[in-house]
Protein backbone atom coordinates (compact mmCIF):
# COMPACT_ATOMS: atom_id res chain seq x y z
CA UNK A 1 0.00 0.00 0.00
CA UNK A 2 1.24 3.46 -0.79
CA UNK A 3 1.34 5.81 2.17
CA UNK A 4 0.26 9.34 1.51
CA UNK A 5 0.59 12.67 3.28
CA UNK A 6 -2.11 15.27 3.60
CA UNK A 7 -2.25 18.46 1.56
CA UNK A 8 -3.27 21.96 2.55
CA UNK A 9 -5.22 24.45 0.44
CA UNK A 10 -5.31 28.03 1.69
CA UNK A 11 -8.32 29.97 0.40
CA UNK A 12 -11.48 28.27 -0.84
CA UNK A 13 -12.54 30.25 -3.86
CA UNK A 14 -13.04 28.61 -7.23
CA UNK A 15 -9.31 27.81 -7.52
CA UNK A 16 -8.99 26.44 -3.99
CA UNK A 17 -12.12 24.35 -4.44
CA UNK A 18 -10.79 22.88 -7.67
CA UNK A 19 -7.38 22.08 -6.16
CA UNK A 20 -8.98 20.51 -3.07
CA UNK A 21 -11.37 18.38 -5.11
CA UNK A 22 -8.61 17.24 -7.47
CA UNK A 23 -6.49 16.07 -4.54
CA UNK A 24 -9.36 14.59 -2.55
CA UNK A 25 -10.75 12.67 -5.51
CA UNK A 26 -7.38 10.96 -5.87
CA UNK A 27 -7.65 9.76 -2.28
CA UNK A 28 -5.45 12.32 -0.53
CA UNK A 29 -6.58 13.96 2.68
CA UNK A 30 -6.90 17.69 2.15
CA UNK A 31 -7.21 20.45 4.71
CA UNK A 32 -8.97 23.51 3.33
CA UNK A 33 -8.53 26.73 5.27
CA UNK A 34 -10.85 29.64 4.52
CA UNK A 35 -10.88 32.88 6.48
CA UNK A 36 -14.53 33.72 5.74
CA UNK A 37 -17.50 31.93 7.30
CA UNK A 38 -18.34 30.30 3.94
CA UNK A 39 -16.37 28.91 1.04
CA UNK A 40 -17.11 29.99 -2.53
CA UNK A 41 -15.07 33.16 -2.77
CA UNK A 42 -15.70 35.75 -5.44
CA UNK A 43 -17.45 33.48 -7.94
CA UNK A 44 -20.26 32.92 -5.43
CA UNK A 45 -20.96 36.66 -5.63
CA UNK A 46 -21.28 36.73 -9.41
CA UNK A 47 -24.47 36.53 -11.43
CA UNK A 48 -23.32 35.37 -14.84
CA UNK A 49 -20.01 34.28 -16.32
CA UNK A 50 -18.59 35.62 -19.59
CA UNK A 51 -18.48 34.97 -22.49
CA UNK A 52 -21.43 32.56 -22.64
CA UNK A 53 -23.45 34.26 -19.89
CA UNK A 54 -23.63 31.00 -17.94
CA UNK A 55 -25.23 31.25 -14.53
CA UNK A 56 -22.44 31.49 -11.95
CA UNK A 57 -24.20 29.88 -8.96
CA UNK A 58 -25.04 26.87 -11.17
CA UNK A 59 -21.33 26.27 -11.48
CA UNK A 60 -20.05 27.06 -8.01
CA UNK A 61 -22.76 25.88 -5.59
CA UNK A 62 -22.71 22.17 -6.51
CA UNK A 63 -18.92 22.29 -6.16
CA UNK A 64 -19.19 23.97 -2.78
CA UNK A 65 -21.57 21.24 -1.62
CA UNK A 66 -19.16 18.60 -2.92
CA UNK A 67 -16.30 20.11 -0.90
CA UNK A 68 -18.54 20.39 2.16
CA UNK A 69 -19.35 16.70 2.24
CA UNK A 70 -16.26 15.09 0.70
CA UNK A 71 -14.96 12.32 2.98
CA UNK A 72 -11.34 13.29 2.26
CA UNK A 73 -11.69 17.02 2.86
CA UNK A 74 -11.33 18.61 6.30
CA UNK A 75 -12.97 21.98 5.88
CA UNK A 76 -11.72 24.67 8.27
CA UNK A 77 -13.77 27.78 7.63
CA UNK A 78 -13.51 31.02 9.58
CA UNK A 79 -9.89 30.05 10.19
CA UNK A 80 -6.51 31.51 9.40
CA UNK A 81 -3.05 30.11 8.94
CA UNK A 82 -0.86 31.56 11.68
CA UNK A 83 2.47 29.81 11.31
CA UNK A 84 4.19 27.46 8.92
CA UNK A 85 7.27 25.56 10.05
CA UNK A 86 9.28 23.20 7.90
CA UNK A 87 10.07 19.82 9.40
CA UNK A 88 12.13 17.67 7.09
CA UNK A 89 10.13 17.43 3.92
CA UNK A 90 6.88 18.31 5.65
CA UNK A 91 5.26 21.43 7.00
CA UNK A 92 3.85 21.90 10.48
CA UNK A 93 1.03 24.41 10.12
CA UNK A 94 -0.62 26.27 12.99
CA UNK A 95 -4.19 27.23 12.26
CA UNK A 96 -6.27 29.69 14.25
CA UNK A 97 -9.91 28.73 14.38
CA UNK A 98 -11.65 32.03 15.08
CA UNK A 99 -14.68 31.72 17.30
CA UNK A 100 -18.04 31.83 15.58
CA UNK A 101 -19.71 31.86 19.02
CA UNK A 102 -21.82 29.08 17.51
CA UNK A 103 -21.01 25.40 17.95
CA UNK A 104 -20.14 24.06 14.50
CA UNK A 105 -21.17 20.53 15.43
CA UNK A 106 -24.57 21.53 16.76
CA UNK A 107 -25.82 24.34 14.47
CA UNK A 108 -28.26 23.09 11.85
CA UNK A 109 -28.57 26.43 10.05
CA UNK A 110 -32.28 26.71 10.85
CA UNK A 111 -32.00 30.49 11.04
CA UNK A 112 -34.30 31.01 14.02
CA UNK A 113 -31.58 33.10 15.67
CA UNK A 114 -31.20 35.55 12.77
CA UNK A 115 -34.95 36.17 12.67
CA UNK A 116 -34.83 37.49 16.23
CA UNK A 117 -31.53 39.37 16.06
CA UNK A 118 -32.30 43.10 16.47
CA UNK A 119 -29.11 44.26 14.72
CA UNK A 120 -28.87 44.89 10.98
CA UNK A 121 -25.62 45.80 9.28
CA UNK A 122 -24.45 46.03 5.68
CA UNK A 123 -23.54 42.65 4.21
CA UNK A 124 -20.07 42.53 2.68
CA UNK A 125 -21.12 39.60 0.53
CA UNK A 126 -23.69 41.87 -1.15
CA UNK A 127 -21.00 44.54 -1.55
CA UNK A 128 -22.73 46.41 1.29
CA UNK A 129 -25.98 46.90 -0.66
CA UNK A 130 -28.00 44.29 1.24
CA UNK A 131 -28.27 43.81 4.98
CA UNK A 132 -27.54 40.99 7.37
CA UNK A 133 -28.01 40.47 11.10
CA UNK A 134 -25.26 40.37 13.71
CA UNK A 135 -25.72 36.58 13.75
CA UNK A 136 -25.56 35.63 10.11
CA UNK A 137 -24.67 33.46 7.21
CA UNK A 138 -23.25 35.56 4.34
CA UNK A 139 -25.68 34.09 1.78
CA UNK A 140 -28.37 31.38 1.85
CA UNK A 141 -26.26 28.74 0.06
CA UNK A 142 -23.28 29.13 2.39
CA UNK A 143 -21.16 26.03 2.95
CA UNK A 144 -20.99 25.05 5.75
CA UNK A 145 -24.47 26.21 6.69
CA UNK A 146 -23.46 27.41 10.14
CA UNK A 147 -24.27 30.78 11.63
CA UNK A 148 -21.58 33.17 12.87
CA UNK A 149 -21.86 35.99 15.37
CA UNK A 150 -20.20 39.20 14.38
CA UNK A 151 -19.06 40.38 17.83
CA UNK A 152 -18.21 43.83 16.54
CA UNK A 153 -21.91 44.59 16.11
CA UNK A 154 -23.42 42.15 18.61
CA UNK A 155 -25.27 43.62 21.62
CA UNK A 156 -24.98 40.40 23.63
CA UNK A 157 -28.73 40.58 24.21
CA UNK A 158 -28.73 36.77 24.08
CA UNK A 159 -32.08 36.63 22.25
CA UNK A 160 -30.44 34.22 19.82
CA UNK A 161 -29.17 32.05 22.64
CA UNK A 162 -32.64 31.74 24.13
CA UNK A 163 -34.35 30.86 20.88
CA UNK A 164 -31.78 28.23 19.85
CA UNK A 165 -33.43 24.96 20.83
CA UNK A 166 -30.32 22.85 20.50
CA UNK A 167 -28.12 25.21 22.48
CA UNK A 168 -25.57 25.82 19.75
CA UNK A 169 -24.88 29.42 20.69
CA UNK A 170 -22.12 30.18 23.14
CA UNK A 171 -21.23 33.83 23.58
CA UNK A 172 -18.17 32.88 25.61
CA UNK A 173 -16.59 30.63 22.97
CA UNK A 174 -12.82 31.06 22.70
CA UNK A 175 -10.75 30.87 19.54
CA UNK A 176 -8.82 27.64 19.21
CA UNK A 177 -5.47 26.75 17.74
CA UNK A 178 -4.70 23.51 16.00
CA UNK A 179 -1.61 22.09 14.39
CA UNK A 180 -1.54 19.89 11.34
CA UNK A 181 1.21 18.24 9.34
CA UNK A 182 1.07 18.42 5.57
CA UNK A 183 3.34 17.51 2.67
CA UNK A 184 2.39 20.29 0.28
CA UNK A 185 0.63 23.64 0.37
CA UNK A 186 -1.43 25.25 -2.39
CA UNK A 187 -1.99 28.96 -1.94
CA UNK A 188 -5.15 30.25 -3.61
CA UNK A 189 -5.79 33.44 -1.71
CA UNK A 190 -7.38 35.30 -4.61
CA UNK A 191 -8.04 38.99 -4.89
CA UNK A 192 -9.75 42.04 -3.53
CA UNK A 193 -11.21 44.76 -5.69
CA UNK A 194 -9.04 47.80 -6.16
CA UNK A 195 -10.29 50.43 -3.70
CA UNK A 196 -11.96 52.85 -6.12
CA UNK A 197 -11.89 55.61 -3.48
CA UNK A 198 -8.21 56.02 -4.35
CA UNK A 199 -9.16 57.39 -7.76
CA UNK A 200 -11.11 60.24 -6.25
CA UNK A 201 -11.94 61.90 -9.59
CA UNK A 202 -14.63 59.27 -10.18
CA UNK A 203 -16.40 60.04 -6.92
CA UNK A 204 -16.78 56.48 -5.62
CA UNK A 205 -17.75 56.65 -1.96
CA UNK A 206 -18.94 60.24 -2.41
CA UNK A 207 -21.81 59.70 -4.82
CA UNK A 208 -24.36 56.92 -4.22
CA UNK A 209 -24.87 56.22 -7.90
CA UNK A 210 -21.24 55.45 -8.63
CA UNK A 211 -20.85 51.73 -7.96
CA UNK A 212 -18.28 49.02 -8.66
CA UNK A 213 -18.72 46.21 -11.14
CA UNK A 214 -19.03 43.67 -8.33
CA UNK A 215 -21.85 45.70 -6.73
CA UNK A 216 -23.66 45.73 -10.09
CA UNK A 217 -23.20 41.97 -10.17
CA UNK A 218 -25.11 41.70 -6.88
CA UNK A 219 -27.85 43.99 -8.25
CA UNK A 220 -28.18 41.82 -11.36
CA UNK A 221 -28.40 38.60 -9.34
CA UNK A 222 -31.91 37.20 -8.81
CA UNK A 223 -30.97 36.05 -5.33
CA UNK A 224 -29.23 39.37 -4.62
CA UNK A 225 -30.37 42.17 -2.32
CA UNK A 226 -32.82 43.67 -4.85
CA UNK A 227 -34.04 40.37 -6.30
CA UNK A 228 -32.42 41.08 -9.66
CA UNK A 229 -33.77 44.61 -10.14
CA UNK A 230 -31.09 47.10 -11.10
CA UNK A 231 -31.84 50.32 -9.22
CA UNK A 232 -30.02 53.50 -8.30
CA UNK A 233 -28.80 53.43 -4.73
CA UNK A 234 -29.71 57.11 -4.17
CA UNK A 235 -33.46 56.84 -4.82
CA UNK A 236 -34.30 53.28 -5.87
CA UNK A 237 -35.28 54.37 -9.40
CA UNK A 238 -34.41 52.31 -12.43
CA UNK A 239 -31.55 53.93 -14.35
CA UNK A 240 -32.20 54.64 -18.03
CA UNK A 241 -28.70 55.77 -18.93
CA UNK A 242 -25.66 53.97 -17.61
CA UNK A 243 -21.96 54.51 -18.24
CA UNK A 244 -19.08 52.13 -17.54
CA UNK A 245 -15.60 53.46 -16.83
CA UNK A 246 -12.87 50.94 -17.62
CA UNK A 247 -9.42 50.51 -16.07
CA UNK A 248 -10.18 51.96 -12.64
CA UNK A 249 -7.11 50.95 -10.69
CA UNK A 250 -5.10 48.88 -13.11
CA UNK A 251 -2.92 50.28 -15.84
CA UNK A 252 -2.46 53.42 -13.83
CA UNK A 253 0.92 54.55 -12.55
CA UNK A 254 -0.72 56.82 -10.02
CA UNK A 255 -2.31 53.87 -8.23
CA UNK A 256 0.90 51.85 -8.54
CA UNK A 257 -0.78 49.08 -10.53
CA UNK A 258 0.71 49.07 -13.99
CA UNK A 259 -0.58 45.60 -14.89
CA UNK A 260 -3.81 44.90 -16.79
CA UNK A 261 -6.45 43.10 -14.70
CA UNK A 262 -7.46 41.08 -17.73
CA UNK A 263 -11.12 40.45 -16.82
CA UNK A 264 -12.61 43.96 -16.65
CA UNK A 265 -13.26 44.47 -20.39
CA UNK A 266 -15.09 41.21 -20.61
CA UNK A 267 -17.08 41.58 -17.41
CA UNK A 268 -18.15 45.10 -18.43
CA UNK A 269 -19.26 43.77 -21.82
CA UNK A 270 -21.15 40.96 -20.08
CA UNK A 271 -22.79 43.33 -17.62
CA UNK A 272 -23.72 45.77 -20.38
CA UNK A 273 -25.48 42.95 -22.23
CA UNK A 274 -27.24 41.84 -19.04
CA UNK A 275 -28.37 45.43 -18.40
CA UNK A 276 -29.86 45.56 -21.90
CA UNK A 277 -31.82 42.43 -21.03
CA UNK A 278 -32.87 43.63 -17.57
CA UNK A 279 -33.91 47.19 -18.47
CA UNK A 280 -35.67 47.58 -21.82
CA UNK A 281 -34.43 50.59 -23.77
CA UNK A 282 -31.50 51.32 -21.47
CA UNK A 283 -28.65 53.34 -22.95
CA UNK A 284 -25.21 51.90 -22.15
CA UNK A 285 -21.87 53.53 -22.94
CA UNK A 286 -18.48 52.04 -22.10
CA UNK A 287 -15.57 54.45 -21.80
CA UNK A 288 -12.34 52.58 -22.36
CA UNK A 289 -8.63 52.95 -23.10
CA UNK A 290 -8.60 49.83 -25.23
CA UNK A 291 -10.45 46.51 -25.26
CA UNK A 292 -7.99 43.61 -25.42
CA UNK A 293 -10.37 40.76 -26.29
CA UNK A 294 -7.72 38.10 -26.72
CA UNK A 295 -9.40 34.80 -25.93
CA UNK A 296 -11.67 32.38 -27.71
CA UNK A 297 -15.20 33.80 -28.04
CA UNK A 298 -14.21 37.12 -26.44
CA UNK A 299 -13.91 39.12 -29.65
CA UNK A 300 -17.21 37.65 -30.86
CA UNK A 301 -18.87 38.67 -27.62
CA UNK A 302 -17.48 42.21 -27.95
CA UNK A 303 -18.72 42.51 -31.54
CA UNK A 304 -22.11 41.10 -30.61
CA UNK A 305 -22.41 43.65 -27.82
CA UNK A 306 -22.10 46.41 -30.38
CA UNK A 307 -24.03 45.00 -33.33
CA UNK A 308 -26.78 43.09 -31.55
CA UNK A 309 -27.22 44.95 -28.28
CA UNK A 310 -26.28 48.46 -29.43
CA UNK A 311 -23.77 49.09 -26.65
CA UNK A 312 -21.59 52.11 -27.38
CA UNK A 313 -17.84 51.87 -26.86
CA UNK A 314 -16.05 55.22 -26.64
CA UNK A 315 -12.27 55.43 -26.49
CA UNK A 316 -11.80 58.21 -24.02
CA UNK A 317 -9.60 59.91 -21.48
CA UNK A 318 -11.88 60.86 -18.60
CA UNK A 319 -11.10 63.72 -16.27
CA UNK A 320 -13.86 63.80 -13.71
CA UNK A 321 -17.29 62.55 -12.69
CA UNK A 322 -19.51 65.18 -11.08
CA UNK A 323 -22.83 64.74 -9.32
CA UNK A 324 -25.83 66.97 -10.06
CA UNK A 325 -27.20 67.71 -6.58
CA UNK A 326 -30.89 67.97 -7.58
CA UNK A 327 -31.42 64.63 -9.30
CA UNK A 328 -28.23 62.76 -8.31
CA UNK A 329 -27.39 62.29 -11.99
CA UNK A 330 -23.73 62.13 -12.87
CA UNK A 331 -21.86 64.23 -15.38
CA UNK A 332 -18.95 62.53 -17.09
CA UNK A 333 -16.28 64.93 -18.36
CA UNK A 334 -13.35 64.04 -20.55
CA UNK A 335 -12.08 63.78 -24.07
CA UNK A 336 -12.95 61.43 -26.90
CA UNK A 337 -9.56 60.12 -28.05
CA UNK A 338 -10.72 59.12 -31.55
CA UNK A 339 -12.39 62.38 -32.50
CA UNK A 340 -10.57 64.72 -30.12
CA UNK A 341 -13.86 66.24 -29.06
CA UNK A 342 -14.74 66.94 -25.43
CA UNK A 343 -17.16 64.58 -23.66
CA UNK A 344 -19.89 65.89 -21.41
CA UNK A 345 -22.42 63.15 -20.80
CA UNK A 346 -25.14 63.13 -18.15
CA UNK A 347 -26.07 59.61 -16.96
CA UNK A 348 -28.18 58.08 -14.18
CA UNK A 349 -25.59 55.62 -12.97
CA UNK A 350 -21.85 55.03 -13.31
CA UNK A 351 -20.25 51.61 -13.01
CA UNK A 352 -16.52 51.52 -12.31
CA UNK A 353 -14.78 48.49 -13.78
CA UNK A 354 -12.34 48.18 -10.91
CA UNK A 355 -9.27 46.03 -11.28
CA UNK A 356 -8.05 43.16 -9.16
CA UNK A 357 -5.45 43.47 -6.44
CA UNK A 358 -4.04 40.42 -4.66
CA UNK A 359 -5.66 39.75 -1.22
CA UNK A 360 -3.68 38.34 1.72
CA UNK A 361 -0.21 39.23 0.41
CA UNK A 362 1.05 41.26 3.38
CA UNK A 363 -0.04 38.74 6.01
CA UNK A 364 1.45 35.97 4.01
CA UNK A 365 4.94 37.28 3.56
CA UNK A 366 5.46 36.85 7.30
CA UNK A 367 4.09 33.33 7.42
CA UNK A 368 5.56 31.83 4.28
CA UNK A 369 8.71 33.27 2.73
CA UNK A 370 7.11 33.46 -0.71
CA UNK A 371 8.57 35.86 -3.19
CA UNK A 372 6.29 38.76 -4.06
CA UNK A 373 6.69 40.75 -7.25
CA UNK A 374 6.62 44.51 -7.72
CA UNK A 375 2.99 44.17 -8.72
CA UNK A 376 2.36 42.44 -5.33
CA UNK A 377 1.35 39.12 -6.89
CA UNK A 378 3.16 35.92 -5.89
CA UNK A 379 6.11 35.15 -8.11
CA UNK A 380 6.55 31.74 -9.67
CA UNK A 381 10.05 30.53 -10.38
CA UNK A 382 9.69 29.84 -14.04
CA UNK A 383 6.60 31.59 -15.38
CA UNK A 384 7.17 30.63 -19.02
CA UNK A 385 6.87 26.91 -18.50
CA UNK A 386 5.51 26.45 -14.98
CA UNK A 387 2.98 28.86 -13.54
CA UNK A 388 2.45 27.15 -10.17
CA UNK A 389 5.82 26.34 -8.52
CA UNK A 390 7.09 28.96 -6.08
CA UNK A 391 10.49 29.65 -4.57
CA UNK A 392 9.52 27.58 -1.48
CA UNK A 393 9.77 23.84 -2.03
CA UNK A 394 6.40 22.21 -1.64
CA UNK A 395 4.36 25.41 -1.95
CA UNK A 396 2.33 26.12 -5.09
CA UNK A 397 0.11 29.01 -6.09
CA UNK A 398 -2.95 29.17 -8.30
CA UNK A 399 -5.70 31.57 -9.24
CA UNK A 400 -5.59 35.33 -9.07
CA UNK A 401 -3.06 35.22 -6.21
CA UNK A 402 -0.47 34.50 -8.91
CA UNK A 403 -1.68 36.94 -11.58
CA UNK A 404 -4.98 38.39 -12.79
CA UNK A 405 -6.97 35.80 -14.69
CA UNK A 406 -10.48 34.66 -15.40
CA UNK A 407 -12.35 31.70 -13.92
CA UNK A 408 -11.43 29.17 -16.60
CA UNK A 409 -7.74 29.97 -16.24
CA UNK A 410 -7.88 29.91 -12.44
CA UNK A 411 -9.42 26.45 -12.47
CA UNK A 412 -6.86 25.14 -14.95
CA UNK A 413 -4.02 26.52 -12.86
CA UNK A 414 -5.51 25.03 -9.70
CA UNK A 415 -5.62 21.60 -11.33
CA UNK A 416 -2.00 22.02 -12.36
CA UNK A 417 -1.02 22.93 -8.82
CA UNK A 418 -2.88 19.91 -7.46
CA UNK A 419 -1.05 17.64 -9.90
CA UNK A 420 2.34 19.04 -8.83
CA UNK A 421 1.35 18.58 -5.21
CA UNK A 422 0.42 14.90 -5.63
CA UNK A 423 4.04 14.14 -6.50
CA UNK A 424 5.10 15.35 -3.07
CA UNK A 425 2.21 13.76 -1.22
CA UNK A 426 3.00 10.22 -2.33
CA UNK A 427 5.87 8.47 -0.60
CA UNK B 1 -65.38 12.49 -1.08
CA UNK B 2 -65.12 15.55 1.16
CA UNK B 3 -61.38 15.37 1.64
CA UNK B 4 -59.47 17.86 -0.50
CA UNK B 5 -57.49 16.29 -3.29
CA UNK B 6 -53.74 16.50 -2.63
CA UNK B 7 -51.88 15.65 -5.81
CA UNK B 8 -48.69 13.65 -5.82
CA UNK B 9 -46.06 15.20 -8.05
CA UNK B 10 -42.69 13.92 -9.10
CA UNK B 11 -39.87 16.38 -9.89
CA UNK B 12 -36.80 15.55 -11.96
CA UNK B 13 -34.22 18.26 -11.17
CA UNK B 14 -30.84 18.60 -12.80
CA UNK B 15 -27.89 18.63 -10.42
CA UNK B 16 -26.24 21.85 -11.63
CA UNK B 17 -28.99 24.41 -11.91
CA UNK B 18 -32.41 23.34 -10.70
CA UNK B 19 -31.41 21.19 -7.74
CA UNK B 20 -29.24 24.05 -6.52
CA UNK B 21 -32.17 26.40 -7.21
CA UNK B 22 -34.50 24.22 -5.14
CA UNK B 23 -31.82 24.14 -2.45
CA UNK B 24 -31.72 27.94 -2.53
CA UNK B 25 -35.50 28.06 -2.13
CA UNK B 26 -35.12 25.80 0.88
CA UNK B 27 -32.28 27.58 2.61
CA UNK B 28 -33.88 30.96 1.88
CA UNK B 29 -36.95 29.66 3.75
CA UNK B 30 -39.36 30.13 0.86
CA UNK B 31 -42.41 27.97 1.24
CA UNK B 32 -43.89 25.87 -1.53
CA UNK B 33 -46.37 22.99 -1.50
CA UNK B 34 -45.10 19.71 -0.13
CA UNK B 35 -46.80 17.71 -2.87
CA UNK B 36 -43.59 17.41 -4.85
CA UNK B 37 -41.08 14.59 -4.43
CA UNK B 38 -37.73 15.37 -5.97
CA UNK B 39 -35.35 13.09 -7.83
CA UNK B 40 -31.97 14.57 -8.64
CA UNK B 41 -30.53 13.71 -12.05
CA UNK B 42 -27.11 14.84 -13.23
CA UNK B 43 -28.72 16.54 -16.25
CA UNK B 44 -32.25 17.13 -17.49
CA UNK B 45 -31.05 15.20 -20.54
CA UNK B 46 -30.82 12.12 -18.30
CA UNK B 47 -34.60 12.05 -17.92
CA UNK B 48 -35.70 9.20 -20.16
CA UNK B 49 -39.28 9.27 -21.53
CA UNK B 50 -39.62 5.86 -19.90
CA UNK B 51 -38.99 7.42 -16.45
CA UNK B 52 -41.89 9.74 -17.00
CA UNK B 53 -44.17 7.07 -18.41
CA UNK B 54 -43.33 4.70 -15.57
CA UNK B 55 -44.20 7.41 -13.05
CA UNK B 56 -47.58 7.92 -14.70
CA UNK B 57 -48.13 4.16 -14.89
CA UNK B 58 -47.66 3.96 -11.14
CA UNK B 59 -50.30 6.61 -10.69
CA UNK B 60 -48.45 9.91 -10.19
CA UNK B 61 -50.61 13.00 -10.80
CA UNK B 62 -47.99 15.22 -12.41
CA UNK B 63 -44.35 15.23 -13.46
CA UNK B 64 -42.18 18.36 -13.35
CA UNK B 65 -38.88 18.34 -15.22
CA UNK B 66 -36.52 21.25 -14.65
CA UNK B 67 -33.08 21.94 -16.04
CA UNK B 68 -30.55 24.66 -16.80
CA UNK B 69 -31.59 27.49 -19.09
CA UNK B 70 -30.93 26.89 -22.77
CA UNK B 71 -27.26 27.66 -23.40
CA UNK B 72 -26.31 26.98 -19.77
CA UNK B 73 -26.21 23.18 -19.86
CA UNK B 74 -23.10 21.75 -18.22
CA UNK B 75 -23.12 18.94 -20.75
CA UNK B 76 -23.46 21.38 -23.67
CA UNK B 77 -26.86 20.29 -25.05
CA UNK B 78 -28.52 17.96 -22.54
CA UNK B 79 -31.39 20.38 -22.03
CA UNK B 80 -32.00 20.53 -25.80
CA UNK B 81 -32.44 16.76 -25.75
CA UNK B 82 -34.74 17.06 -22.76
CA UNK B 83 -36.87 19.66 -24.54
CA UNK B 84 -37.29 17.33 -27.52
CA UNK B 85 -38.28 14.40 -25.31
CA UNK B 86 -40.83 16.42 -23.38
CA UNK B 87 -42.31 17.63 -26.67
CA UNK B 88 -42.50 14.04 -27.84
CA UNK B 89 -44.05 12.92 -24.56
CA UNK B 90 -46.71 15.61 -24.63
CA UNK B 91 -47.82 14.12 -27.96
CA UNK B 92 -47.79 10.58 -26.60
CA UNK B 93 -49.52 11.20 -23.27
CA UNK B 94 -53.02 11.96 -24.66
CA UNK B 95 -52.93 8.60 -26.42
CA UNK B 96 -52.72 6.82 -23.06
CA UNK B 97 -55.42 9.02 -21.62
CA UNK B 98 -53.28 11.52 -19.73
CA UNK B 99 -53.64 15.28 -20.18
CA UNK B 100 -50.39 16.75 -21.54
CA UNK B 101 -50.64 19.52 -18.90
CA UNK B 102 -49.66 16.90 -16.30
CA UNK B 103 -46.11 17.06 -17.65
CA UNK B 104 -44.31 20.35 -17.37
CA UNK B 105 -40.80 21.47 -18.37
CA UNK B 106 -39.24 24.58 -16.83
CA UNK B 107 -35.78 26.13 -16.82
CA UNK B 108 -34.63 27.11 -13.33
CA UNK B 109 -31.11 28.34 -12.60
CA UNK B 110 -29.26 28.00 -9.30
CA UNK B 111 -30.00 31.61 -8.37
CA UNK B 112 -33.72 31.33 -9.09
CA UNK B 113 -34.94 29.89 -5.79
CA UNK B 114 -37.98 32.15 -5.95
CA UNK B 115 -38.83 30.97 -9.43
CA UNK B 116 -38.62 27.34 -8.37
CA UNK B 117 -41.04 27.90 -5.49
CA UNK B 118 -43.38 29.77 -7.86
CA UNK B 119 -43.25 27.03 -10.51
CA UNK B 120 -44.11 24.34 -7.95
CA UNK B 121 -46.97 26.43 -6.55
CA UNK B 122 -48.46 27.03 -10.00
CA UNK B 123 -48.05 23.43 -11.08
CA UNK B 124 -49.71 22.07 -7.94
CA UNK B 125 -52.61 24.47 -8.45
CA UNK B 126 -52.99 23.35 -12.03
CA UNK B 127 -52.94 19.65 -11.12
CA UNK B 128 -55.47 20.29 -8.38
CA UNK B 129 -57.81 21.70 -11.04
CA UNK B 130 -57.23 18.67 -13.25
CA UNK B 131 -57.94 16.26 -10.41
CA UNK B 132 -56.36 12.87 -9.80
CA UNK B 133 -54.65 11.12 -12.68
CA UNK B 134 -57.02 8.87 -14.64
CA UNK B 135 -54.53 6.04 -14.27
CA UNK B 136 -54.47 6.45 -10.51
CA UNK B 137 -58.26 6.09 -10.40
CA UNK B 138 -58.00 2.96 -12.50
CA UNK B 139 -55.31 1.54 -10.25
CA UNK B 140 -57.43 2.16 -7.18
CA UNK B 141 -60.50 0.52 -8.65
CA UNK B 142 -58.51 -2.49 -9.82
CA UNK B 143 -57.16 -2.92 -6.29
Amino acid sequence: MIMAKAGLVIGAGIAGIQAALDLANQGFTVYVVEKNPSIGGRVAQLDKIFPKLDCAPCMITPRMVEVGRHPNIRLLTYSEVKEVRREGKNFKVKILRKSRYVDENKCTGCGACAQLCPIEVANDFDERIGMRNAIYIPFPQAVPLIYTIDKEHCLECELCKNVCKIGAINHQQRPEEMEIEVGAIIVTTGYNLFDARREEEYGFGLYDNVITGLALERLLNVSGPTGGRVVRLSDGRIPKKIAFIQCVGPRDEKSGNVYCSKVCCMYATKQAELLKKHIPGVDVTIYYMDIPTFDKKFKESYQKAQSEFGIRYVKAKLVKVLEKPLNNNLLICGENIDSGEPIENEVNMVVLSTGLVPAAINDFAKILPLKIGEDKFFVVVNPEIDSVTTNVDGVFVAGVAESPKDIAESVTQASAAATKATVLLTY
Amino acid sequence: MTEQFEPRILGFLCNWCSYAGADLAGVSRMSYPTNIRIIRTMCSGRVDPLHVLEAFRQGIDGVLVTGCHIGDCHYINGNHACEKRVKFLSEVLPQIGIEPARLRLEWVSASEGGKFAQVVKEFVEEIKKLGPSPLRKELQTSV
